[in-house]
Parts: C-alpha cells; sequence; structure tokens
C-alpha cells in the first residue's frame, strides 16, 4: 500500500513543554492508523500541525510524497486534510445544507442556490448511508448526527487524509456502530484515516496499524494491530506494566448515608429514589441522555428540585437548594464537561483547588491566607501526582487527567466530604491517570464516604462500583449488587427495547 | 581560562529566567510605557513637571479613579455598567438639594450614597437574578437615572452654599486635595479587595466561568448584585465629590463618563471578557487618559483634536494587548 502521509522529525514546543520531540510515523492510504498515548503524549499537538492550527518548529509533513507547509486551517483543507475534532465546529443556527457548504454555498445569478445546494448535500448524505434532513437545524441535532455532517463536509470537500479525534467520546454504541462503518467505507475508498481514541476495543476493532505515544516522543509503531497483545499496548503507553485498571479494593460498606425521595424537577420529570451507604461506591449507568446527569445536579441543587423532594444526609435533611448549600453539608459534584462546568480556566492551579475550601479557616475573616492556600495546593499537587511545573501555572495547560485530578482536589480538600458525586470522571483521560484517579476514589470510600460514580463506560462502572443503579428514559429501570452486575444484566435495563 | 559547558540544569534555569523576563515585560509594558512617557513629557512640554500642574492632572482624573476601581471588580466579573455617568449627576443634585433643605451635610452624604446603593443594587438584580444583559439593563438605568436627575432639579443647576461642603474640594493634607488622596485610597481598598479576600477571587471566578464558579459552591447571583452595590456607592461619593468641588448639583454633569471610565479600565488591561483585571493597570490606564488631556490642555490642542487622540489611543493599547496576547500563542 502506498504511503500517504508521512511526518518526519517533526518538533514543536511550547513554553516550558516539548510537545513533540522528533516525531517520525507513515500512514498510508486505504487503512485506518491509530494514535495512542496517554493526555499529554502529543497526539493533538500532531492533529494541530496536521489540521495547520500549529506550525512545527522543525521537521517536515509530507502528503504523497510531497512537502507541505500549512500556514492556516484553510491550507491542511485546499491539500486535502481534513480533522473531525472532538469537540466539533459548526453554526447551531444554520441548517445541515449551509453548515455543510459553509463558505462555498453554490451560487446563481450571484444568489444562494438553496435548491441546489440541499439536492447536493442530500445526494451525499444518502451516498453515506446517513438518515438526516439536510434542512434541519445543526442545534436541535444529537452529538452522532452533528458528527455526521461534520464528515460530509470533510468528503464533499474532497479530502483525502481524515483524522478522526475521540469521535466516540459522547456518542452510544448504537451511534459508534454507524460512525465505525461508515470508516470502515472510506477506508475501502483508499482514503488514509487517522484515528484517535483511548477506548482499546474501539482501536481493535477499526485499526490497520497504530503508532504510540508518551511524553511528546514516538514509542513504536505497530504495523497490524491485529498481532498486538492489549497489554503491550497499555505497556507502551504508560511505559510500565498496568494488569487490571480498575484495581477494585473490596471494603466494608455501612448504614446509608445518603437518603434521597421523590426527588425530580422540570428537567427530569417523576420521582426518583436511591440511597448510598458510607463508603459505598455507588455506580449509575444508562445510556448518554437516560437522566443521570440531570438527576445527580437536582441533588446537588444545581437545577431547581420538585417540591416534596426529600434528602437526607446522616439523618439530616439538607436545606437549601443551591450547590453552595450542598457543599456546605458535605455534598459535592465533579460536573460531566470539564472544560465549561469545572475548570476555571486562565486561573492558577492552586486558585482552583482552594476556590471552594478556603471558606473554612477563615472564620469570619474575609482575607485570603496566601500562605495557608499555597501549602494546600502543593499538598494536593504531591498527594495526587498532578503534574504541572508549579502550583501558578494556568489549569488550561495542564492535561485532562490532570485537570480532573485538580478538580478532585478541589474537593477533597473539602474537610466536611462525605458525598462525592462523579459525572463521567474518566471521559477523555487516558489509562495511566484513570488508573490513579480510580485509586483516589477507593481511598476517599475508605475514608468512610459515599461516592456515585455516573459513567457511560460500562466495564468502568462494573469495575469500581460496589452497586450498579441502571437508568432508562428518564427513570430508574433497576440496581445490582455487585456480584449480579455482569454486562448483560446491566445492558438489559439500560437498553430500552431490551426488555 | 574555564570551558563553560552547558548542562541540562543551568539551561532549564536559563529558560525559566528567560520565562520570568517574558512575563515581566508583559505585566509591565503599560507602566513602563507611561513612564516613558511622563519623562519625554518632563523635557519636552513647558510646565508639564511642576507640582501645581501634576496635582492639577490627579485632580482632574479623581472622579474617573475612583469609579474605574469598581468598574474594575464589574468588568472582571464580566459585567457592564453605562450608568456610572448619570448616577454622578444625580447622586451631586440630590445631595445638594438635600443640604439646600437640610443644612446638614450628614444627611446629604448619607442620603446620596443610598441613592448610589439603590441605583447600583437595582441594577444588580436586574442583571443576576432578572437576567436582563447587563448592556441594556444599564443602558436603561443610564437613562432613567439622567431623567430623575433632570426631574429632581427641574433642569436647573443646584446651588451649594454650606461652607464645609465646599471646603471639602479645597482641603489639602500633605499638600495633596482631599479628592486625590480619596482616589488613593479607593485604590489601596480595592487592590486589597481584589487581590487578598474572597471577594475579589470570587469576582475573577465568576467572570472566568460563571458556570464552574457556582459548581464550585460561589453564589453567583449575590456577588454580581454586591459589586454593583459598591459600584453605586462609591460613584455616589464620586458625585458628591465633584458637586463641592464645583460647589453645585449639575443634573447634566458627567456626561460620557462612563466610556472614560470603561476606556480607563481598558486601557489598564482589564479584560472585556472576564476574570482579568489588575489594580495597578488601572491606575496606568486612569493616569495615561489624564495626562494625555492634561498635555494637550497644556499645549492649547483644539478640543476636537482632543477626542480623535483620545480615541486613537484607546484603539491603540487594545491593539498592542492584542499583538502581545497574539504573541504568546
Amino acid at each position: 500500500m502506498p504511503v500517504s502521509l508521512q511526518f518526519d522529525q517533526v518538533s514543536k514546543h511550547f513554553p516550558g513543554v516539548k510537545a513533540l520531540d522528533g516525531v517520525s510515523f507513515e500512514a498510508q492510504a486505504g487503512a485506518v492508523h491509530g494514535l495512542l498515548g496517554e493526555n499529554g503524549a502529543g497526539k493533538s499537538t500532531l492533529l494541530k500541525i496536521l489540521g495547520g492550527q500549529y506550525k512545527p518548529d522543525g521537521g517536515r509533513l509530507l502528503i504523497d510524497g510531497a512537502e507541505r507547509h500549512f500556514h492556516s486551517a484553510a491550507d491542511a483543507i485546499k491539500a486535502g486534510v481534513a480533522i473531525i475534532h472532538q469537540e466539533l465546529h459548526y453554526v447551531p443556527e444554520l441548517s445541515v445544507t449551509e453548515n455543510v457548504l459553509l463558505g462555498r454555498m453554490p451560487r446563481r445569478f450571484g444568489l444562494l442556490d438553496h435548491k441546489a445546494a440541499q439536492r447536493h448535500v442530500q445526494e451525499r448524505l444518502a451516498a453515506m448511508g446517513v438518515d438526516l434532513d439536510p434542512a434541519a437545524r445543526v442545534g436541535d441535532l444529537s452529538i452522532a448526527q452533528r458528527q455526521m455532517v461534520e464528515i460530509c463536509k470533510a468528503l464533499l470537500q474532497d479530502a483525502q487524509v481524515i483524522a478522526f479525534d475521540e469521535p466516540t467520546s459522547s456518542l452510544s454504541a448504537r451511534e459508534s456502530e454507524v460512525l465505525f462503518r461508515l470508516i470502515r467505507e472510506l477506508r475501502g475508498a483508499g482514503r488514509t484515516i487517522i484515528y484517535i481514541s483511548h477506548r482499546l476495543e474501539e482501536l481493535y476493532e477499526l485499526c490497520d496499524a497504530c503508532t504510540i505515544f508518551r511524553d511528546g516522543r514516538k514509542i513504536v509503531t505497530h504495523p497490524v494491530m491485529a498481532d498486538v497483545p492489549r497489554e503491550t499496548l497499555i505497556a507502551n503507553m504508560v511505559g510500565r506494566e498496568l494488569k487490571d485498571i480498575y484495581d477494585y479494593r473490596a471494603r466494608a460498606t455501612g448504614a446509608p448515608r445518603l437518603q434521597v425521595r421523590g426527588l425530580g424537577g422540570p428537567t427530569l420529570p417523576g420521582r426518583h429514589d436511591f440511597s448510598v451507604g458510607r463508603g459505598e461506591i455507588l455506580g449509575f449507568f444508562g445510556l448518554v441522555g437516560a437522566g443521570r446527569t440531570e438527576l445527580m445536579r437536582l441533588l446537588y441543587g444545581a437545577d431547581q428540585r420538585q417540591q416534596g423532594a426529600s434528602i437526607e444526609l446522616d439523618g439530616q435533611p439538607l436545606r437549601g437548594s443551591s450547590p453552595s448549600a450542598a457543599i456546605a453539608a458535605g455534598i459535592v459534584l465533579c460536573p460531566e464537561d470539564r472544560k465549561e462546568q469545572g475548570i476555571l480556566a486562565e486561573a492558577s492551579v492552586a486558585e482552583n483547588i482552594n476556590i471552594s475550601c478556603r471558606r473554612h479557616g477563615l472564620r469570619g475573616g474575609i482575607f485570603l491566607r496566601h500562605g495557608k492556600e499555597a501549602a494546600l495546593a502543593d499538598e494536593f499537587i504531591r498527594k495526587l501526582r498532578i503534574k504541572t511545573p508549579h502550583r501558578d501555572q494556568e489549569i488550561r495547560l495542564l492535561s485532562g487527567g490532570n485537570q480532573q485530578k485538580v478538580i478532585l482536589a478541589r474537593w477533597l480538600a473539602e474537610p466536611t466530604l462525605k458525598v462525592l458525586i462523579l459525572d463521567e470522571p474518566t471521559r477523555g483521560i487516558d489509562v495511566g491517570a484513570r488508573n490513579e484517579i480510580y485509586r483516589i476514589i477507593y481511598e476517599v470510600a475508605e475514608r468512610g464516604c459515599s461516592v456515585i460514580v455516573i459513567s457511560s463506560d460500562l466495564p468502568e462502572v462494573l469495575g469500581v462500583a460496589d452497586r450498579v443503579i441502571v437508568m432508562r428514559d428518564g427513570r430508574i429501570s433497576g440496581e445490582l449488587p455487585r456480584a449480579d452486575a455482569s454486562e448483560t444484566a446491566v445492558l438489559r435495563l439500560a437498553l430500552p427495547d431490551a426488555a | 581560562m574555564m570551558s563553560i559547558t552547558s548542562s541540562p540544569a543551568t539551561d532549564e534555569g536559563e529558560k525559566q529566567r528567560a520565562r520570568q523576563r517574558r512575563k515581566w515585560v508583559n505585566d509591565y509594558s503599560m507602566p513602563i510605557a507611561y513612564a516613558a512617557l511622563f519623562v519625554v513629557l518632563t523635557f519636552t512640554v513647558e510646565n508639564f513637571f511642576s507640582a501645581a500642574n501634576i496635582v492639577g492632572l490627579m485632580l482632574s482624573v479623581a472622579q474617573i479613579g475612583m469609579v474605574a476601581c469598581t468598574m474594575m471588580m464589574c468588568l472582571a466579573s464580566r459585567d457592564f455598567d453605562l450608568s456610572v455617568g448619570s448616577t454622578i449627576a444625580f447622586a451631586g443634585v440630590l445631595g445638594a438639594m438635600i443640604l439646600e433643605a437640610t443644612g446638614s451635610v450628614l444627611l446629604a452624604v448619607g442620603g446620596s450614597v443610598l441613592a448610589g446603593a439603590a441605583i447600583g443594587a437595582f441594577n444588580g438584580v436586574l442583571i443576576a437574578y432578572l437576567r436582563v444583559n447587563a448592556l441594556i439593563a444599564t443602558l436603561a438605568t443610564m437613562l432613567m437615572v439622567r431623567g430623575l436627575a433632570f426631574i429632581a432639579s427641574q433642569g436647573q443647576a443646584v446651588g451649594i452654599a454650606n461652607e464645609a461642603f465646599m471646603d471639602f474640594g479645597d482641603t489639602r493634607w500633605f499638600g495633596l486635595p482631599l479628592p486625590v488622596l480619596v482616589t488613593a485610597l479607593c485604590f489601596v481598598l480595592f487592590g486589597v479587595l481584589l487581590n487578598h479576600t474572597i471577594f475579589g477571587r470570587n469576582t475573577l471566578a465568576i467572570g472566568g466561568n460563571p458556570e464552574a464558579a457556582r459548581l464550585a459552591g460561589v453564589n453567583v447571583e449575590r456577588l454580581r448584585v454586591w459589586i454593583f452595590l459598591l459600584q453605586g456607592v462609591v460613584t455616589a461619593a464620586a458625585g458628591l465629590i465633584l458637586a463641592s468641588r464645583i460647589t453645585s448639583g449639575q443634573p447634566n454633569a458627567a456626561q460620557g463618563f462612563e466610556l472614560d471610565v470603561i476606556s480607563a479600565c481598558v486601557l489598564g488591561g482589564v479584560s472585556l471578557q472576564g476574570g482579568k483585571a489588575r489594580i495597578f493597570g488601572v491606575l496606568v490606564g486612569v493616569l495615561i487618559m489624564g495626562t494625555v488631556e492634561n498635555v494637550m490642555n497644556l499645549m492649547n490642542v483644539d478640543a476636537f483634536y482632543q477626542y480623535l487622540v483620545r480615541g486613537v489611543i484607546l484603539l491603540a493599547a487594545v491593539l498592542f494587548d492584542q499583538l502581545k496576547t497574539r504573541g504568546a500563542r
């Protein structure tokens, strides 16, 4: 097979970080090439160079044997490169057609020719085997459908090299299948596919070859994916052997700590009951949109609760209905969308850790204790092994896994912590950091805290939880103790048509 | 001679130092530029560097300086306040009227400051709880409060005859007029508030990412109301000081004042996107505004051209900042 895409000794430096250090690898046409590595390993930087967003400091990028220099994203598109980013770029107010043909709408007599455009896009969508109304507003579509719009756009730009950056991170299993089928068709049509994912199952299913990165360096390229054992891949990525990433630790769980009765609200109608024991890790599984996030936001007071909802913590009713009231009582939440709801991007690591807990130990005083805050930040940076040059580093410059650890540190620093709610705690986080986050979860539970883990990753829920509650279509559809929680049993409760 | 070898450790140290140098230049480019401007003006413009002129310069930006302190908090929390100019006029008129009616300085000051607090709290409630866009809400209160100032005074300046009140603007301590000292006090107070209190940190947090701040336990709505309330109080105080200096409450005073204040903040590096503010920057921004105006007056530059020059300076500062952040990317 011909080499279509080649990186030759590509380097990229940022202040204080070597994001890419002399990376070379080749991807062939008509094949899916996986890129693996922990967060911060350099995959995203590589993709940004490929997409024309970054200029490399050194090295060459070759497409079909010709050296390319991209000065902008537009250059990359012209050269036949399309990147399907993790966070999709689209105009929500415009239709599917207008988004696909953005800036390239066909014209007739100087005016936009909507009919021709619609027909054009319709044909392409049909060829892709995607059932989507070209006139629909993109803002009204599901994430999976928006991804299809993005792919359709890439195909109409006649992209020969198409790179996917964690495309399945917010897709359901069924939606992922549609995406995989499409990617296989693109491969069959001789395009070069670059595929980034943290989910090993996916990579085995899809990729022909793969390259593994660590700390900005290429570790190895495996030319035949199927020949590589899982353990090798993980060892390549983390630089050490990791047997079971969940590493479940059994522990005694006590009497109910949190009792929830009749919880509901405008965002999640109905009345929902559940409880969590002292030191228990309760898993919440369900498909995307099953109502897990909404339920937890109601519990946390982030959304408005309906009348008659009762939340009891250690037998005491929870007063107030705001996050600050919940935190004061000892209930805390790590939100699903780290970037939008978790971190203060431009603030320092220390600030992100101290923002909530600083009201303690300042009894009556309104002034900050800079020394104490710095010491606390350093303590958690050390304890949770947060990789940051110093506590004053802006948090946005950290990798996803380290950002998540900072948010965890924010809550672990709360002296009154009783219930820790984690919504998709390891989304977009690499294997090594995931393992450390699980370790932190076990430690919190061993201290007697109740932990609620929401996840769309079934192995994760089964791997860490003592008990699993399954949600389907906005209601709790079942509950299984760890011993009975098999994949099939949980899925039977989660899937709408498997009853 | 010993040969010099570059070990990784010193290499890293060198990089660290280079980074600090860059950060230093970034942080202090505006003060340095101002210091350079000041030195150049001292030698080129006659009468610029004299005690009388410098004090006059500071006096001319005293009100802008006071309100810039609270506007900084407002902008840092990703909000906006257009109503400050009207509030200055209204506070001055109200103070003068109470003084005329009762003769009590205490009542006049108390009444005006309370009115300022009420205007600020009204803005805050509209914006934080009723979710009206800050630009629209404060545009509306700007018009309403200006209207109230005209209605209360029936469109006429309200004269002030109270000696004690008038003296305030003329009194000097340590050679500096009281209004300048009050402004300096504001800078110190709000500098401490921004950098050393939970209030200040939470203000920056809700400006940087309101949803994340709320989920981290910050009471976003209440904080926003407090920020606007403080703004109203300080603005009313500035209005009273202005009235004392011009010995009357003028309903048409301080027109376009809000834009001067916001310009000064932007010159001082406060981000309109929220989340970023430095009190020292705002001080320099205010001084740049005052110096440029002062020098143009000394050089007898036509008032029409002064608008042009001020606009150009604001634009140049913002463009410079853009280029700086782009370079850092």
